[in-house]
C-alpha cells in the first residue's frame, strides 16, 4: 500500500468517526464534571481518560468512588464492566488480516465501544487497514481525553448534567448501537434475556454485577435459540 | 494540578484491568478456533452486553428515562446516530422538566 492510499484510508476513518466525536464530547464533559464533584483534580480526570479510555467503567468508577480511592474495588469494577471487551477483541481480531501482530495489540488498546462498533461495521464492507483504524481511533481518543479535562476544569460552570439531560447521552449512544446490531428474532431473544437478567440483578445485587449477568444471559439465549434452529434443519 | 497517590493507583488498576480485557480476546483467538456455533455465540455478545448496560436506565430508573429510551430507539431506525442521541437527550430533559 503506498502513502497516498494510506492517507485516503486515514481520512476515511476520520470521516466515519466524526458523528461519534460530536456525541462523545458532551459525554466527556459530563464525565469530567462528575469527576470534579467527586474531588478529582482535572489532572486526575484527564489521566483516567487517557489511560483507561473506557467511558462505561469510568462512570461506574465515579459512582463507587471513595476517599482515599480503593484500587481493589475500582479495579475489579473496571474488570467486570469491561469484560465484554474480551469478546469484542476476539471478534474484531478475526478481521485484522492486514495488521501486523504488534499493530493488532496496539490497536486493541483503543477498543472503546464506539470504535469497535464502527470497525466491525467497516469490516463488513471493506478490508480493515491499520491506516483506517488509526484515522478512526486517534481523533476519538483525543476528543475523549480533552473533553474530560475540560469538563473537570469547568466543573460547576457546566450546570447540572441531570437537568440538561446530558447524563442520558451515554445510554442513548448505546441504544443506537444496540439497534444497529438487530438481525431478527434471534436478536430479540438475546435482548430480552439480557435486559431481564440485568434489571433483576441490578435490583437484588449491589454493584455492577448486572452487566456480567445480562451479558451471560444474552449469550445463553443465543446458544439456546441457535441450538433449536440446528435441530429444526436436521432431517 | 495534583495527583493523589491512592487515586493514581486506582487509575492504574483500572487501566490494567481494561487493557487485560482488550488484549485477551486477541490471545484467545490465537488458541481457540471460532467456527460454527461458537462464532454465532460470539456474534450475539455485542447486543447482549450493550443491552445489559442500558437496561436499568431503560426499564428501572423512571418514566422519563423509559420514554426517552423508546424515542432514541425509534429514531435510530431512520436517523443518523448523532440526531438520535440528541433527540433522546432533549426528550429526557423535557420529560424531567415536566416532572415525570
Amino acid at each position: 500500500m503506498n502513502d497516498d492510499t494510506k492517507l485516503q484510508d486515514f481520512l476515511s476513518g476520520m470521516r466515519a468517526i466524526s458523528p461519534l466525536i460530536a456525541a462523545v464530547i458532551p459525554i466527556g464533559l459530563v464525565f469530567g464534571a462528575v469527576a470534579a464533584t467527586k474531588g478529582l483534580s482535572p489532572a486526575e480526570a484527564g489521566l483516567m481518560s487517557a489511560l483507561v479510555f473506557a467511558g462505561g467503567s469510568q462512570f461506574v468508577a465515579m459512582d463507587i468512588w471513595t476517599h482515599p480511592a480503593s484500587w481493589t474495588g475500582i479495579g475489579f469494577a473496571a474488570l467486570l464492566v469491561n469484560i465484554r471487551h474480551v469478546l469484542m477483541s476476539a471478534s474484531l481480531g478475526t478481521r485484522m488480516e492486514a495488521f501486523s501482530q504488534p499493530a493488532r495489540y496496539l490497536s486493541m488498546l483503543f477498543l472503546a465501544d464506539e470504535i469497535w462498533a464502527m470497525a466491525e461495521f467497516r469490516a463488513k464492507v471493506a478490508r480493515l487497514t491499520p491506516a483506517w483504524f488509526a484515522g478512526l481511533a486517534m481523533p476519538f481518543y483525543l476528543a475523549w481525553v480533552l473533553s474530560g479535562l475540560a469538563g473537570a476544569a469547568l466543573g460547576a460552570f457546566l450546570g447540572d448534567p441531570v437537568v440538561l439531560g446530558l447524563d442520558f447521552a451515554f445510554p442513548a449512544v448505546f441504544i443506537v448501537l444496540v439497534m444497529g446490531f438487530w438481525k431478527g428474532p434471534e436478536t430479540a431473544a438475546v435482548l430480552l434475556a439480557s435486559g431481564a437478567a440485568a434489571v433483576a440483578t441490578q435490583h437484588f445485587v449491589p454493584g455492577v454485577w448486572y452487566i456480567a449477568a445480562g451479558a451471560i444471559a444474552g449469550l445463553a439465549a443465543a446458544l439456546v435459540t441457535g441450538r433449536s434452529r440446528d435441530i429444526e434443519v436436521t432431517p | 494540578m495534583t495527583v493523589d497517590l491512592a487515586t493514581l493507583i486506582a487509575i492504574l488498576a483500572m487501566a490494567a484491568a481494561t487493557a487485560l480485557t482488550r488484549l485477551s480476546g486477541l490471545v484467545l483467538i490465537r488458541h481457540v478456533s471460532l467456527e460454527g456455533s461458537r462464532r454465532k455465540a460470539i456474534e450475539s455478545i455485542p447486543p447482549a452486553v450493550l443491552m445489559a448496560v442500558v437496561a436499568p436506565t431503560a426499564f428501572a430508573t423512571g418514566i422519563a428515562e423509559t420514554l426517552a429510551c423508546a424515542v432514541t430507539a425509534f429514531a435510530a431506525l431512520r436517523l443518523p446516530m448523532l440526531v438520535s442521541v440528541a433527540l433522546g437527550v432533549a426528550s429526557v430533559a423535557i420529560l424531567r422538566a415536566l416532572g415525570l
